[in-house]
């Protein structure tokens, strides 16, 4: 039977007091970027509206993205499990199985038709009529096939149900393939990441409760409040680059100084994502800050461009002339360190003057799904 | 022929009634289990299926082994790092890398978080719900809840009011006909035991467990950056260590970040002994007969291959604080040596998995094994539709390969290490296990159980937060005598390696003995194999009929209900299967894998 309680009253009852409540919502807000009045508009959303049935299917993936979610700080997982949604089916922490848990599918889309959520971890692998991965004997794909059919918007979790990720690195044995690329007619949000960051997970869902609407899509489907900007955009070890200071072997000096990982190979600087800003496990770090370069997770097709150790090759950063090469070459002459580091402000305002350079990768292009 | 006696020793019969459960829910991956059960209701024939194949090993082939810990790591995201580690270590040892000691203290740090987070997450929200009934826990009187707490432990939440107001949060929840994870469980199932009370402070210790278990992986993320899914480094670690320089608050290591580090420790070993221990006590004693049901090869065949190195670059039995070894027939007076190297010691055999050999009967060692994806269904197998009814274990039947140590299907895990490191003599484990059998009065035998695996992970749960911030200690000694060096880069480049190498690595997963071999030819990975926990024990069916760990610890159990398996669930559980580790895959020639159609 459809519930008809607000979030807001359920977490009431679950006495939650309503300055907790408000609290919440302003910390959310913020993560929004939703600015004055935010914070309002999503405690009224959170009084008003029932909450809304989640599927989550679980198809070739590792359960990274999974994990990634019970991380997450605001709200805490056990609070959007319990109270924001009705997460009626995830194999990974649901009580039901066999044909119990089955029979959930069934009734979801029997009742909630064209309104509730699918939420789909991994990949579906086409390869062998689909039997890469069978699920209550049948293949993943046809229990796929009929939860999407009938849901109101679907989110892929995480690189694999964006874009393939690892099972669909060269040779792609499996066939392993986006949800994006199976569903016609049903709008899809690709929130991709090895895993995607808890944070923006529980905050996507969190905007599309509170807004009823799909975030703002790119040409990849991913939303443009947490996928717009580069790692290299917000690194805190940014001003090294510009500066000239490199990391040149493991655990040289500048390796303890913090200095900048592009040399060891890091991709943040065609990786669109917000570990730079956001961070990882409620901002305790993300992998440039721990001392390794960024392997660009996030992005379509990233298995495919390794060696992750060896450089990005042309990052022009400041006109086609200049590169990391010759600012460290300068840096490293007779003009000594104070020179070198005039030289990197310098350099900085040079930058700033300047159109912002094309990602290296290849985008695909396609149009955002109405 | 309905009855079979396998050369392990089990009888199998076939004659009664199939029950299937897919999927098994709250694990890692895809696993279907398959059962016949007497008139009686207990069960005379067990088969595991594993459902899901990636085929991560033949993307491996021709990449640069650095990159490789960041594939395998992809295999499995809830025992995150555990590939990763057993990947470094391959390389280190195919190329005789030596890494600093602060390196293999930080990764020692970085894999004892991993088990208490595991081990605590794997009690609370992947086998609780299978002793704990949430709907009783309603009529629980708070008052007595709260007594029973106070009586367990010191932990703090444990007033009265705090368990009204857990109590009235589970009443909305089954009030609203929105029960979320909690749908279709098997509430007031003729199994579950625990008075309401003691139902009502496990849920509340469920609730706890969740928002607490983000916690302990913090330590990772300071170390890799992330987690799931932390950043490791062939020839030590990458988190550079800057405790007294310049610059040191913006490096990876500095003093914040090991205070933040040791505080996380001591928060989870308090979480760990006030909350995870005195549960599972409670909730033990009240299933004391599950001490008796589930223990398949347990009692009989053991495999660990060791962990948690003392010194850097040894991985001996005098460095390891869990050692290496087997045990065989349950005679834990001896361990056997396990040499992974050895050719005639670990072998895969496929009859019953979905994939083909040279020599089908062959069992072959990691380092020569092959696969060739051979997707083919027993003609017994039922179908009705486009779903299969019942899979034919006299044909092939999963995607989980048929590993062997000297021929014997073996079951690995945290009831092996713990039993290996008793019966070596290891003090701090004897103590833990004597006097948690000597408060639930039961002898060494009933470790052999369902209920005795779950233990044994609990205990090694509270060994490794009481380790952890002992390797933590360590690391603070290391770097006050003034050794901070975290990576070793004399052989990085590709450049100072052997044309051909080949190597091996070792580790411990939380759910038990992973091993990964690796050939490298002209800087290049040639051949890449990995065996995992979850393949031991989900195995199948061997050349011989001997059945793997799964199968065998579900024989003889009774069901008190078989359309509602939650004994199944029970004894399944207990091993923490992860299925996304076991059907990984393996193209040693990098051969387009082709499969035979059969549906």
């Amino acid at each position: 039977m459809p519930d008809n309680s607000t979030f807001y009253d359920v977490i009431r009852a679950r006495g939650i007091s309503r300055r907790d409540f408000l609290g919440f919502c302003t910390l959310t807000a913020t993560y929004l970027g939703l600015g004055p009045g935010g914070a309002g508009t999503l405690a009224h959303a959170m009084q008003t509206k029932p909450r809304i049935p989640v599927l989550w299917l679980h198809g070739l993936e590792c359960t990274c993205c999974s994990e990634s979610f019970l991380r997450s700080g605001h709200p805490l997982a056990a609070d959007i499990v319990m109270s924001m949604i009705s997460l009626d089916y995830d194999d990974t922490i649901m009580a039901a199985a066999g044909d119990q848990a089955e029979a959930i599918i069934g009734d979801i889309i029997r009742d909630y038709r064209g309104a509730y959520i699918l939420a789909v971890e991994g990949n579906i692998p086409l390869a062998n009529d689909g039997m890469a991965c069978i699920v209550g004997g049948r293949p993943f794909k046809h229990q796929f096939d009929e939860a999407a059919k009938h849901a109101k918007a679907i989110i892929a979790w995480g690189t694999c149900a964006s874009s393939g990720c690892v099972q669909s690195a060269k040779p792609n044995p499996t066939r392993a393939t986006p949800v994006h690329k199976l569903v016609n007619h049903v709008p899809v949000i690709n929130v991709p990441g090895c895993p995607p960051i808890a944070e923006v997970m529980t905050s996507i869902i969190s905007y599309i409760l509170t807004y009823e609407r799909m975030p703002e899509l790119d040409n990849q489907l991913r939303p443009k409040m947490f996928y717009a900007q580069r790692v290299h955009d917000k690194c805190y070890r940014r001003a090294h680059f510009d500066a000239g200071q490199f990391v040149e072997h493991w655990d040289d000096d500048g390796a303890r100084q913090g200095w900048c990982l592009y040399k060891m190979g890091c991709r943040g600087p065609t990786t669109y994502n917000a570990c730079a800003s956001i961070g990882w496990n409620e901002n305790t770090s993300f992998p440039i800050r721990s001392g390794h370069g960024c392997i660009g997770c996030s992005e379509d097709g990233f298995w495919d461009r390794g060696p992750f150790y060896e450089r990005l090759p042309g990052m022009h950063q400041w006109g086609v002339e200049s590169n990391a090469d010759k600012v460290a070459a300068v840096a490293a002459t007779a003009l000594g360190v104070a020179v070198a580091t005039q030289l990197g402000a310098t350099l900085v305002k040079r930058a700033l003057h300047k159109p912002a350079p094309e990602p290296v990768v290849e985008r695909r292009e396609r149009e955002p799904q109405k | 022929m309905t009855q079979i006696i396998t050369p392990n020793g089990f009888t199998l019969d076939s004659s009664g009634k199939r029950i299937a459960i897919d999927p098994v829910t709250r694990i890692e991956g895809h696993l279907r289990i398959e059962v016949n059960v007497d008139s009686a209701n207990v069960i005379r024939n067990a088969v595991s299926v594993g459902t899901m194949w990636r085929g991560l090993e033949p993307i491996l082939k021709g990449r640069d082994p650095r990159d490789a810990w960041s594939f395998v790591q992809r295999i499995c995201g809830v025992c995150t790092g555990v590939h990763a580690l057993a990947s470094v270590r391959s390389v280190e040892d195919a190329l005789a890398i030596k890494i600093p000691a602060n390196a293999n203290t930080i990764r020692n740090i970085m894999h004892l978080a991993l088990y208490v987070h595991d081990h605590l997450v794997h009690f609370y929200h992947l086998h609780a719900l299978d002793w704990v009934d949430v709907v009783s826990a309603l009529s629980a009187s708070p008052k007595a809840t709260s007594d029973l707490q106070q009586s367990l432990s010191p932990w703090p939440s444990a007033s009265v009011g705090y368990f009204k107001d857990v109590q009235d949060r589970v009443k909305k929840l089954v009030g609203s006909g929105q029960l979320g994870p909690f749908r279709n469980g098997y509430w007031g199932h003729a199994a579950y035991k625990l008075p309401p009370e003691a139902n009502l402070m496990a849920v509340a210790h469920y609730i706890e467990a969740l928002n607490f278990q983000r916690e302990i992986v913090k330590i990772q993320a300071v170390f890799g950056g992330k987690n799931p899914h932390p950043m490791w480094l062939v020839g030590g670690v990458p988190s550079a260590i800057n405790i007294h320089g310049t610059g040191a608050s913006g490096a990876p290591i500095n003093v914040e970040r090991l205070n933040l580090v040791a505080d996380i420790a001591d928060r989870a070993h308090t979480f760990i002994s006030q909350v995870y221990i005195p549960d599972l006590l409670a909730i033990a004693s009240f299933y004391r007969e599950w001490f008796k049901y589930g223990g398949g090869l347990a009692s009989k065949n053991l495999l660990c291959y060791g962990e948690f190195p003392t010194k850097a670059n040894d991985d001996s039995n005098s460095s390891l604080q869990i050692p290496r070894g087997a045990i065989l027939n349950g005679d834990l007076t001896k361990l056997h040596e396990v040499d992974l190297r050895d050719p005639s010691q670990i072998q895969e055999f496929i009859p019953h998995s979905w994939y083909n050999y040279t020599d089908a009967k062959a069992g072959l060692h990691p380092w020569d094994g092959q696969t060739e994806l051979d997707f083919r269904l027993g003609e017994k197998t039922r179908k009705s539709g486009d779903k299969i009814e019942a899979f034919d274990e006299g044909g092939k039947y999963s995607y989980v390969k048929a590993p062997r140590w000297k021929g014997q299907a073996m079951e690995t895990g945290p009831l092996a290490r713990m039993v290996i490191a008793y019966a070596s003599g290891n003090g701090r484990v004897k103590e833990l296990v004597d006097s948690t059998l000597k408060k639930l009065d039961l002898p060494l035998s009933a470790l052999f159980s369902t209920l005795g695996r779950t233990a044994a992970r609990g205990l090694e749960g509270l060994w490794a937060a009481e380790q952890l911030k002992q390797e933590i200690t360590t690391l603070q000694t290391a770097i006050k005598s003034g050794n901070e060096a975290t990576a070793n880069n004399e052989k990085w480049e590709p450049a100072s390696w052997p044309r051909e190498a080949k190597g091996v690595g070792y580790c411990e997963a939380p759910r038990g003995a992973l091993g990964h071999w690796i050939r490298i030819k002209d800087e290049k990975i040639e051949n890449y194999q990995c065996v995992v926990p979850t393949t031991w024990n989900a195995s199948p069916r061997d050349a011989q009929g001997n059945i793997g760990a799964y199968e065998a610890a579900l024989l003889g159990v009774p069901m008190a209900n078989p359309a509602k398996p939650l004994e199944i669930l029970r004894v399944i559980h207990s091993f923490d299967p992860c299925l996304a580790c076991a059907t990984h895959v393996i193209g040693p020639d990098g051969s387009e894998l082709t499969v035979a159609k059969v549906l």
